[in-house]
């Protein structure tokens, strides 16, 4: 072996041993602390990155649980009640455990109830469509089909019915991550609770207008009568702008708003069947039970 | 050679088919329905209540901001709900109907045929003059004119620009009142003359109305520092930018405005608006518009009281014919379909088109092909196919860095892409954002 490659080897190795010392200082002097439990609490949510804590991303919100003293406003919706149990005792906190929720349409102006008044060609974006002019309908605070909620769903919980022209909620997929609400550039989609045995009630209609103006353009539209408002035992509805609303902690579900709602704008999912006497007065509630069953 | 702007534009076909219809002056309605938001910025505020009794010409709301006009009653009768109304916005919104009875003038308002030529305000008067009868830029973008008057402090006016270009399709309305008007359009000039303390004017007009540039060049010789400028057809010729680009050769920067390069610019309309208020004492209550389209038995130019529906319009024009698409509020290019006919002729109407079915519907989207039309064709220089694709993809600072801000709505981009991609739509969609997330920013 010639001089020439013992050389080679000895300088090439000096050179390796004195970068190393050099990084093995330089490593000490920014060495990043992270807590070990951000990993932790990561593997422990769904992984859905959907961004419906309002963090970006699971480990935004795992990092925020790790750091937070408080975690009574942090809220995972995709995770259950025993997810959240888990992380919050292994973070040493009491879980807040909320409510579980769930999306809604509250637009039922379908092709049928509610006739197009002129034809939309535009680019396919309730956005764009919103911003544009009132919609193609008489109404215009319902919904515009174009479907930009089914288009931010990350889980598959949402379609576009094409007989309808409303979008869909598929309640086994949703998680309640708020996609599709702020996708919604009507405001019509909400979160609302679960509820018992998965059963809601809830004012399906959105528009402002005056009783006459909002009967017109729309047949199932709610008029903003009061009868329901009258009806409520629980005080649970409330009116403002022509227009009720059912507020899903106070309701105990009794339907009996259901069964005054002249226009059938209040819907009730998820319930039995009623005695066949009372059928005649309950097809709004019965369409909707088809819809989203 | 023709002046002309250099960067982009597109040349649609002219269809003036109303060019020779001279103005005729539309029946009153039974009911006129006034908007409260007919110019940009904030909706005046209602003066009058139901019941009231009206004249022509009355105050009938208030300007309720920096950035909002007057407005008058432009037929006389009795209030009979101020309620919300569709309007060519296409939204519904606050508006006084007025249920006609007569014509009753105000009593200041001049209505002799005489044209008073001598002109006796001071600045001051001419600007509080334009503000009280409620002048907005009747070349479509109702921007309140007397803010255009009052140049802000560190500024100077230099040259006033009055924008008889017309560049849009279809439309002859300016054309008509600079034949008929001529003289009227003229001393109304002088007065912005006045008013901004500028020696200069240029007409910008495009070569395809010779008569109107003859017409007014031989009444020009009487008035200094009127200058007729002939212009080449080129669209949007008629945008601001556009128009200081051609006839004075400068250019405004992105962001700025043109009382930055020392120009103003208004619109022939709004020239003869500033007449009538300031030497008729006329408020702004009526304006001329076209009613026109293919299928139109008689496409003609009116002189039309504000709040007149558009349906008594099209009717007087020889009604809707069958094969009709869509009807369009405006020109063919920055027009707005209509949702109603009951929509009332606003401030800023400054046509009526009738499209025919087959011309009328999009066709459908197909994907983009990368042929760079819309960027040789942008006006403003902006990249469009890449403005859309950012707006769609909700991108807003890369769209906000590539000044989608500056886009001025023209259409040209849509017009031009062969693969019939909604790009103008988009890029709407984009500035409205991007606009909001700026103002939420300064805050």
């Amino acid at each position: 072996m010639s001089i020439t490659v013992i050389y080679t080897i000895l300088s090439l190795s000096a050179l390796g041993v004195a970068a190393a010392i050099i990084l093995y200082f330089v490593a000490q002097k920014f060495k990043v602390i992270e807590d070990p439990r951000i990993d932790e609490v990561e593997g422990m949510l769904p992984g859905a990155n959907c961004g419906g804590c309002g963090f970006p991303g699971c480990r935004g919100f795992a990092e925020a649980m790790v750091k937070a003293d408080d975690i009574s406003n942090l809220n995972c919706p995709v995770s259950d009640a025993t997810g959240m149990t888990a992380i919050a005792t292994y973070l040493g906190h009491t879980a807040n455990i909320t409510e579980p929720q769930v999306a809604v349409v509250r637009c039922n102006g379908t092709c049928e109830f509610r006739p197009k008044v002129n034809h939309y060609d535009g680019a396919g974006s309730c956005a764009i469509s919103a911003a544009l002019y009132s919609g193609d309908t008489g109404c215009s605070y319902g919904c515009l089909g174009e479907g930009d909620c089914v288009a931010v769903c990350k889980f598959d919980a949402m379609y576009m019915d094409p007989v309808t022209g409303l979008p869909v909620i598929i309640e086994e997929n949703c998680v309640a991550c708020g996609a599709c609400v702020k996708a919604c550039p009507k405001d019509i989609i909400e979160l609302r609770n679960v509820g018992k045995k998965s059963r809601r009630i809830f004012v399906s209609c959105v528009n402002k207008d005056k009783g006459g103006v909002a009967k017109k353009s729309c047949e199932v539209a709610c008029i903003g009568c009061s009868k329901c408002f009258n009806v409520c035992p629980f005080e649970a509805i409330t009116m403002a702008n022509n227009l009720a609303y059912i507020d899903y902690n106070k309701c105990k579900l009794c339907r009996k708003c259901v069964e005054v709602c002249p226009t059938n704008a209040i819907h009730e999912i998820n319930f039995p069947p009623r005695k066949p006497a009372n059928v005649a007065d309950i097809t709004g509630g019965a369409k909707a039970e088809e819809k989203n069953a | 050679m023709l002046k002309t702007f250099k960067k982009g534009g597109v040349h649609p076909a002219e269809n003036k088919l109303s060019a020779h219809a001279p103005i005729v002056t539309a029946e009153l309605p039974k009911v006129a329905i006034i908007p409260m938001g007919q110019h940009i910025g904030a909706p005046a505020s209602p003066l009058v209540q139901k019941g009231d009794e009206v004249k022509v010409g009355q105050l009938i709301a208030q300007s309720s901001g920096f950035v909002s006009a007057n407005i008058h009653a432009s037929v006389s009768g009795k209030v009979l709900k101020i309620d919300n109304a569709m309007d060519a916005s296409g939204f519904s919104r606050q508006a006084v109907h007025i249920t006609v009875d007569g014509d009753e003038w105000i009593d200041i308002i001049d209505r002799s045929p005489e044209i008073v030529k001598e002109i006796k305000a001071t600045p001051e008067e001419i600007i509080k003059k334009v503000q009280e009868a409620g002048i907005v830029g009747l070349g479509g973008a109702t921007f309140p004119s007397h803010i255009k008057l009052s140049v802000p402090p560190g500024k100077k006016a230099e040259v006033l620009l009055i924008n008889g270009v017309e560049c849009e399709p279809y439309l002859t309305a300016d054309h008509r009142l600079m034949l008929e008007k001529g003289e009227e359009v003229l001393i109304g000039t002088k007065l912005l003359m006045m008013a901004l303390g500028v020696t200069k004017a240029y007409v910008g007009i495009e070569n395809n109305k010779p008569d109107a540039i003859g017409h007014l060049r031989d009444i020009a010789a009487a008035y200094d520092g009127i200058d007729i400028v002939p212009l080449k057809v080129k669209y949007p010729q008629g945008g601001e930018k556009q128009l200081i680009k051609a006839v004075i050769n400068r250019e405004v920067p992105s962001g700025a405005l043109p009382i930055d390069v020392g120009a103003v610019v208004h619109n022939v309309g709004t020239a003869f608006a500033v007449y009538e208020a300031v030497q008729k004492n006329k408020p702004l209550f009526e304006r001329v518009v076209t009613v026109t389209g293919k299928s139109v038995k008689n496409p003609s130019n009116f002189l039309v009281r504000i709040g007149t529906p558009t349906s008594q319009l099209i009717e007087a024009a020889g009604g809707v014919p069958e094969d009709t698409g869509k009807i369009v509020s405006g020109g063919p290019m920055m027009g707005k379909a209509l949702k109603s006919l009951d929509v009332p002729i606003a401030k800023g109407s400054s046509g009526v088109l009738l499209f025919q079915d087959a011309e009328a519907g999009r066709r459908p989207v197909e994907p983009c092909i990368r042929c760079g039309k819309c960027v040789s064709v942008c006006p403003m220089g902006l990249e469009p196919y890449l403005l859309m694709t950012y707006s769609d993809k909700k991108m807003w600072e890369e769209a906000e860095h590539e000044r989608t801000m500056d886009c001025i709505e023209c259409g040209s981009c849509m017009y031009t892409c062969p693969a019939d991609r909604p790009l103008l739509d988009y890029i709407r969609l984009g500035k409205s954002t991007v606009g909001n997330i700026i103002r939420t920013r300064k805050q």
